[in-house]
């Protein structure tokens, strides 16, 4: 019995510091309406912070709780700094350049943490006075945990104070009904916005800084707080602390009595719980239907069928691409490949962004899946590669149809946060799965049948698959089943009127869009020879948002060009120690900048001539 | 006062407002008449600042407002009460009033909660009742009562007896009277011809965002012409 009660305390426990980072990202999102993807990072901030400024101190009650507090306070002045830096400039802009811009910082600071603390993880020390355990029937219960349970609804209590105490609370409450209003009464928006960043912030630094007795300080700590965040705070619902409170209390006992059953159940637990609260309440346990009030312009333009000049450009570059293997030496040749692979992978997610306007953030678990199913069948029943490539787009379909009925139930950023958390999901599974998947060591050899064994056959085999499946995807935007989809990202009270049933749409196109992600998926094993888990880990899932972004959502040729500039700008940069840096650095430059990508800025450009001659 | 010249606005690539004039004078209240979609209300936020007037200015004593955030040209002294109402609806009456705070004025007379519960003596009785929980004219008194808090010069009132019964309409009108015997200066817009001659000094009229008259109400009684071309239905 007393196992039971220590079990259920040591989940109190690590659900304080889930707590303090859902609600901070809760708290922006409320009134910001950004889900910031760097609230991950200030966690990792906090924790690292707070071991540097402890250990500079002499070891003492006072030094270790205050260096947590300044830690945190430290977080939220780089949170301003983001804020003013990056925020401001794209809180009109659609959701999806909100999101990666703020991916963009995920990369900046993960680069700006190695270069000032390296890459070894850290251990963090204890807490003076609470370091040895209480003693519970016979269990033992860390010290600290006790302090971390107290924590949480300290937190919590003193958050209501300060939200229903002060007129800063009763402002930032009426900001997150209604900005506009709030801005129209008097009161300058652009401070809440700042002073919200940095309380969400600290919040953020303070769950890692008090994390650094429990678990070890690594440079993975950004990105996998931040998928289990989401899942709080899908669970909870956006904008309510009480709610991220209780979800993270739940996400908190799931795993500590997950663990003792199986490790790796604590994961299809957390995926049935989300899943039973969303098809209850889609908007989380406390959530509250999404205020359309100053909701964002939506800047999606129409796309319209080619032309004859668009179909010509698509000709000549399909003749080109045809002609490259005649002269181009291997390394071109592997690069196009890679380029083209991608390609595909962007334009199975243009599918459904463009046209459905469902902004997925984990688009790579489709590409992943693939790739795993075409490695597994032939390293597990020594499929031919034919077979293989059939399963690939078969197995990420699957998943599609499973992802899918739950993700079309939600819409934008709801939608996004749910993609990443099955994602993240997937990620794990193969991550930990190691008598199957290898785990981090990945599958090899995984090579071509002998007739595509050759570089020049597996390029065609790569140009004539990769041309068929962005042909049949553009077919289908411009049959009456992309038609209806497209009008039901514009108007989904309007086609849910004339008798479209929407979620069915999405829920095919999320399905369509997963097999062409999987097939891409498949092939990339193939001219690898391998596969490693990252082929479905967030940054993988970025890489596809910033192709279609490189190209612009608004046009169909924007995620070729959009995969041949990422390839491009990866392969200048990977020479350097800090690429990270520098890519997150372009990618919000870009969000910052060109809000309709490279083809968009330049069909623009176009037109804007055309205009004026 | 308050002075409106040559605005254009757009929503997006609509052209709704072109070239809108109005002023209203010192302690008087203007009606801005129009039908369904004329473009009273996209005029109301043109001058507030929440449509960014493409061309044309806002001067409110001469001072220049056209292209300044909302927040500014409130603090400038202009209050707005939208037609939607847009009460916070989780805050107490209370914390509403609070969210229009601004410092006092020399100008003006000084709002305090209690000065508007004698105003509004409905609201008294419901201090911490939350908005969402309050009917549609307790709102809409609700919402005048936030923007007073800001000590306006001017007053926007769009459309303050939409959707209201008729008694409460009445007292409607008899609060924007005593508004105006304080000294207020009220922009109010109107379909209800009726509500509008019993509180305004004054009429302009608008047609798809062109203003087609303007006179006093008393004039405008009397011009059958040009309420059947501009106003009824
Ligand atoms: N947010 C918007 N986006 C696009 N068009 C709009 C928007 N708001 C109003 N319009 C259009 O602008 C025109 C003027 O609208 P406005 O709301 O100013 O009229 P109004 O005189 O206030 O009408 P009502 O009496 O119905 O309140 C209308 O044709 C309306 O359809
Ligand atoms: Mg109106």
């Amino acid at each position: 019995m007393s196992f039971f009660v220590v079990q259920f305390l040591t989940g109190l426990a690590s659900a304080a510091s889930l707590f303090l980072v859902a609600c901070g990202l809760s708290i922006i999102f409320g009134v910001t309406r950004i889900v910031n993807f760097a609230h991950g990072s200030f966690y990792m901030l906090g924790a690292y912070l707070a071991a540097t400024i402890v250990a500079t101190l002499p070891v003492g009650i006072f030094s270790y709780w205050g260096s947590v507090l300044v830690a945190a306070l430290v977080v939220g002045l780089i949170g301003i700094v983001v804020e003013i830096v990056v925020l401001r400039r794209i809180y009109h802009a659609p959701e999806l350049f909100q999101l990666v811009a703020t991916f963009g910082v995920v990369l900046v600071v993960q680069d700006l943490t190695l270069a000032i603390w390296g890459p070894a993880d850290k251990l963090g020390p204890l807490a003076p006075g609470l370091d040895s355990a209480v003693n519970i029937g016979g269990q033992l219960l860390p010290e600290y945990d006790v302090a971390l349970i107290i924590l949480g609804p300290a937190v919590l209590g003193l958050l209501w104070l300060l939200f229903h105490r002060t007129r800063w609370g009763t402002l930032v409450r009426a900001a997150t009904q209604d900005r506009e209003m709030v801005g129209a009464l008097g009161v300058n928006q652009r401070r809440i916005f700042t002073s919200v960043f940095f309380l969400g912030a600290c919040l953020a630094g303070l769950g890692g800084a008090v994390q650094i007795p429990r678990e070890p300080i690594s440079l993975m700590m950004d990105l996998n707080v931040i998928a289990e965040v989401f899942v709080v705070v899908v669970i909870g619902g956006m904008g309510s602390i009480l709610g991220a409170f209780l979800a993270a209390v739940i996400i908190g006992e799931l795993n500590a009595f997950g663990i003792l059953i199986f490790p790796e159940i604590t994961l299809v637990l957390l995926f049935l719980v989300m899943a039973v609260v969303l098809v209850i309440r889609p908007r989380g346990l406390l959530g509250k239907p999404e205020l359309t009030v100053g909701a964002q312009p939506a800047q999606i333009a129409a796309i319209h069928l080619p032309g004859p000049a668009t179909k010509l450009a698509m000709g000549v570059l399909f003749a080109v691409l045809a002609l490259v293997p005649l002269f181009a030496g291997d390394f071109l040749l592997v690069l196009l490949i890679e380029v083209m692979l991608l390609a595909l992978f962007a334009a199975s997610l243009h599918f459904i962004m463009g046209n459905g306007g469902m902004v997925s953030f984990g688009h790579a678990a489709y590409f992943g899946i693939g790739a795993y199913g075409a490695a597994l069948a032939v390293v597990h029943s020594d499929s031919p590669m034919e077979l293989a490539l059939v399963l690939a787009p078969t197995a990420a379909g699957l998943a599609g149809l499973v992802f899918g009925w739950f993700c079309v139930r939600l819409s934008g950023v709801y939608f996004a946060m749910l993609s990443l958390a099955f994602a993240q999901i997937a990620w794990s599974v193969v991550f930990q799965w190691y008598e199957v998947t290898g785990g981090d060591d990945g599958l090899l050899g995984i090579w071509p049948s002998e007739w595509a064994s050759d570089r020049f056959a597996f390029y065609y085999l790569s140009l004539i698959i990769v041309a068929g499946g962005v042909l049949m995807l553009r077919r289908m935007i411009f049959s009456p089943f992309g038609y209806a989809l497209r009008a039901g990202r514009d108007s989904p009270l309007r086609s849910d009127a004339i008798g479209i049933n929407l979620r069915h749409q999405q829920w095919a196109s999320i399905v369509i869009a997963g097999a062409f992600a999987g097939l891409a998926g498949g092939l990339y094993a193939f001219s690898k020879g391998s596969v490693f888990p990252d082929a479905m880990s967030i940054p993988r899932s970025v890489d596809a948002l910033v192709m279609v972004l490189l190209g612009g959502v608004d046009t169909l040729a924007g995620p070729l060009v959009g995969a041949a500039a990422l390839i491009g700008l990866e392969d200048a940069i990977s020479r350097f120690d800090y690429w990270r840096l520098i890519l997150g650095l372009v990618i919000i430059l870009i969000c910052v900048t060109a809000p309709n990508g490279i083809v968009g800025s330049l069909k623009l450009a176009f037109a804007g001539r055309r205009e004026r001659e | 006062m308050l002075e409106a010249s040559g605005i254009d606005a757009f929503y997006g690539q609509a052209h709704i407002l072109h070239g809108v004039g109005l002023s209203v004078g010192r302690g008087e209240v203007l009606a801005l008449l129009g039908r369904n979609g004329a473009g009273k209300s996209t005029t109301m936020k043109s001058i507030i600042g929440l449509v960014r007037p493409a061309a044309g200015s806002v001067r409110l004593d001469g001072a220049e407002l056209a292209g300044l955030p909302p927040h500014e040209i409130a603090r400038a002294g202009i209050g707005y009460v939208p037609e939607e109402r847009r009460v916070f609806t989780e805050l107490t009456v209370m914390e509403n009033l609070s969210v229009g705070l601004q410092p006092a004025r020399d100008s003006t007379p000084t709002w305090t909660p209690e000065r508007l519960f004698e105003l509004f003596p409905n609201l008294a009785e419901m201090r911490d009742r939350q908005g969402g929980r309050m009917s549609g004219g307790e709102q809409q008194m609700l919402t005048i009562a936030r923007t007073l808090m800001g000590n306006p010069r001017v007053i926007l009132l769009d459309e303050p007896s939409e959707g209201l019964a008729p008694v409460i309409v009445d007292q409607m009108a008899r609060t924007v009277q005593e508004l105006k015997r304080d000294g207020l200066t009220v922009l109010l817009s109107e379909q209800n011809l009726h509500f509008a001659s019993a509180v305004a000094d004054r009429a302009t009229i608008i047609e798809k965002g062109i203003i087609r008259y303007s006179g006093t109400m008393a004039a405008l009684a009397a011009d059958e012409e040009a309420r059947a071309a501009y106003l009824t239905v």
